[in-house]
């Protein structure tokens, strides 16, 4: 049904239509309208046999999913930044134990400097904790691909995170086609787990595993997310079928077929990217942009054979390793396995900083000029940070830099600056 | 495509504001968005959220830069906040304030604008009267519709009642059609 909803209605709308059996929620910006929206569908009876607990902390939440869903039901939970944090021992027990838990991340920057806004540091903090992870563009696919997560994840027996930009996409009114009950209930059978917790006949799950079994139980998990390559475009396909819709895949071209210079990136960006792309083809540039849906597991082969024909490649990401630079670029190398195309490194957006379609278009210029150092950071207040340098080369000895750099742009005026 | 601005202070009501204009264009067949920007969740601090109206979908998610109508909740943010920036041309100025216009000091930023397109409204008196409480944002919004043809009041009063109910509701329309009818007579 069409709607004008807020995006994270929109989610809770929908997992509600996935029957959930277990919701653990513990509130926390700004994936919370999320799960404060379930827990009142729940508590007016909307959602069939579905029990919501309130827990004291993500780690109790992901522990309830664990739980929940070891003993045969299908459990969600959503959070974001220190949230994922603080639940990441058990983030790694669902995955280690295969337990098909679909968890929303409303992504947000990790702190300090605290930072509420919207960037993908706390989804990068899991990317090796063996969940599946699927990026959405905009709140149609963030409805659309919790169908299909919930579908994945107990067919591969992985969980699955679907990571949506806080804020621009949480907290925005948009019109979203809701997924109906029916097609839902046709999309996605009801959760048969292989075995599950029954105190009448007692069984181990989650057992020690020494040296000699360890590596083939990390390889399967491997294994089981390469199988998941196969299985998202098939999932997306069917979902077409049901929904006349198409939401999910691996990976999205927009116009980067034969095309010089190739932006890739994940989320939301792409709807600002888009209109910057076609003014710079109206002006005669060769240039498209290629989104990864699929980020684990990584579609290798199918990002390689859609690179293999760009002179260059650019990737916006809105994470950070540092010490190395762009985490995404760097498994965009290692896809593309050509050191004769250049793979740029841009991080941008950190900590909800705007990405306009005008200072975008500034980069990609540069880009096309290949003048991008590396790693770029987009829109960086160079002037601001050579103070700052300044300032601690005078010292000579540690200070509190986050405070410093309020105070040189004028947000915080009355703290003091050592 | 129509974009809208909306400044105020957090405590006013602008991010409802902008989800009911989403809802009011929608109501209206057109495709619409409405995205805040939250500062730190706070009364009184300065807060922005943007609306995008448009036959099309859209699929642009940076801030708006040049807003084609401006609605300011609250005139002392003139002092705080570069709220013209990127104002189009031809663009609307919607202002909750009890004063004259040339009280308020912003001749220069509104000398460019065509003729009838710079209202001000007192919503925040309008909103005690009616409602009981300072939020000027559907008095405003009842207002936009007589300063501009981008929406139709009845819509604004559809989206009032997607996101209230009973006597807060009731309350809230009459506040959008008072407002309505000043800005019409202004």
């Amino acid at each position: 049904m069409l709607q004008q909803i807020e995006g994270s209605a929109a989610v809770a709308e929908t997992v509600a239509t996935c029957r959930p059996e277990v919701i653990a929620a513990y509130p926390i910006t700004p994936q919370t309208h999320i799960v404060e929206g379930l827990g009142d569908m729940v508590k007016r009876g909307l959602i069939g046999n579905c029990q919501f607990l309130n827990v004291e902390s993500e780690f109790g939440a992901m522990s309830v999913c664990i739980g929940a869903s070891a003993a045969g039901a299908r459990a969600y939970t959503a959070t974001s930044s220190q949230g994922m944090l603080f639940m990441m021992e058990a983030v790694y027990n669902a995955s280690g134990m295969g337990l098909p838990i679909v968890m929303t991340v409303g992504n947000r920057a990790i702190g300090p400097p605290l930072n509420i806004w919207n960037d993908w540091s706390d989804s990068m903090a899991a990317r090796d904790a063996a969940w599946i992870q699927l990026f959405v563009e905009d709140n149609q696919q963030a409805a659309d691909v919790h169908v299909q997560a919930f579908r994945l994840a107990e067919a591969v027996s992985l969980p699955v995170m679907v990571c949506m930009d806080g804020f621009i996409l949480t907290h925005a009114y948009t019109r979203v086609d809701l997924p109906e009950q029916a097609d839902v209930d046709r999309f996605l059978p009801s959760f048969q787990p292989r075995q599950a917790l029954d105190p009448a006949v007692p069984i181990t799950m989650g057992a020690m595993v020494g040296p000699e079994a360890f590596a083939e139980v990390r390889f399967l998990a491997h294994y089981k997310q390469l199988e998941a390559l196969d299985l998202i475009p098939q999932h997306a396909a069917e979902f077409r079928e049901v929904f006349g819709r198409d939401s999910g895949g691996l990976l999205k071209s927009f116009e980067a077929e034969d095309k010089k210079t190739v932006v890739v990136t994940m989320g939301s960006v792409i709807g600002t990217l888009k209109s910057v792309l076609a003014d710079m083809r109206d002006g005669g540039a060769s240039i498209g942009a290629l989104t990864i849906r699929s980020y684990r597991p990584f579609p290798r082969e199918q990002l390689r054979a859609a690179l293999a024909g760009a002179d260059r490649v650019i990737v916006f990401e809105k994470s950070l390793a540092v010490g190395i630079g762009g985490i995404l670029a760097a498994d965009v190398r290692v896809a593309l396995a050509n050191p004769a195309i250049p793979v740029y490194s841009v991080i941008g957006g950190l900590g909800g900083r705007p990405i306009t379609g005008e200072n975008l278009r500034r980069m990609l210029e540069k880009g096309e000029r290949d003048e991008l150092e590396e790693p770029h950071f987009h829109d960086l207040n160079v002037e601001v940070v050579r103070r700052e340098l300044e300032r601690l080369r005078e010292i000579g000895r540690p200070g509190a830099s986050a405070e410093n750099i309020l105070r040189d742009i004028g947000v915080v005026s009355a703290s003091k600056a050592f | 495509m129509f974009q809208i601005r909306i400044h105020g202070r957090g405590g006013q009501g602008v991010v409802t504001a902008a989800e009911m204009l989403s809802i009011a264009a929608f109501e209206e067949g057109k495709h619409a968005q409405a995205i805040p920007s939250f500062g730190s969740e706070r009364m009184g601090a300065p807060v922005v959220a943007y609306v995008r109206i448009d036959d099309e979908p859209i699929e642009l998610t940076e801030p708006v830069m040049r807003p084609d109508l401006l609605i300011i909740q609250d005139a002392t943010l003139f002092h705080a906040v570069d709220v013209f920036a990127g104002l189009a041309d031809e663009g609307f100025v919607l202002i909750n304030s009890a004063r004259e216009l040339p009280e308020l000091h912003i001749d220069d930023a509104l000398a460019k604008l065509p003729e009838h397109h710079v209202c001000t409204v007192a919503a925040t008196e309008l909103a005690l009267r009616h409602i009981g409480r300072a939020t000027p944002n559907t008095a405003l919004l009842g207002a936009l519709t007589a300063l501009t043809e981008v929406l139709h009041l009845d819509s604004v009063i559809t989206a009032v009642n997607h996101k209230f109910s009973g006597e807060v509701a009731e309350r809230n329309i009459a506040v959008a059609r008072a407002a309505h009818d000043d800005a019409h007579a202004a």
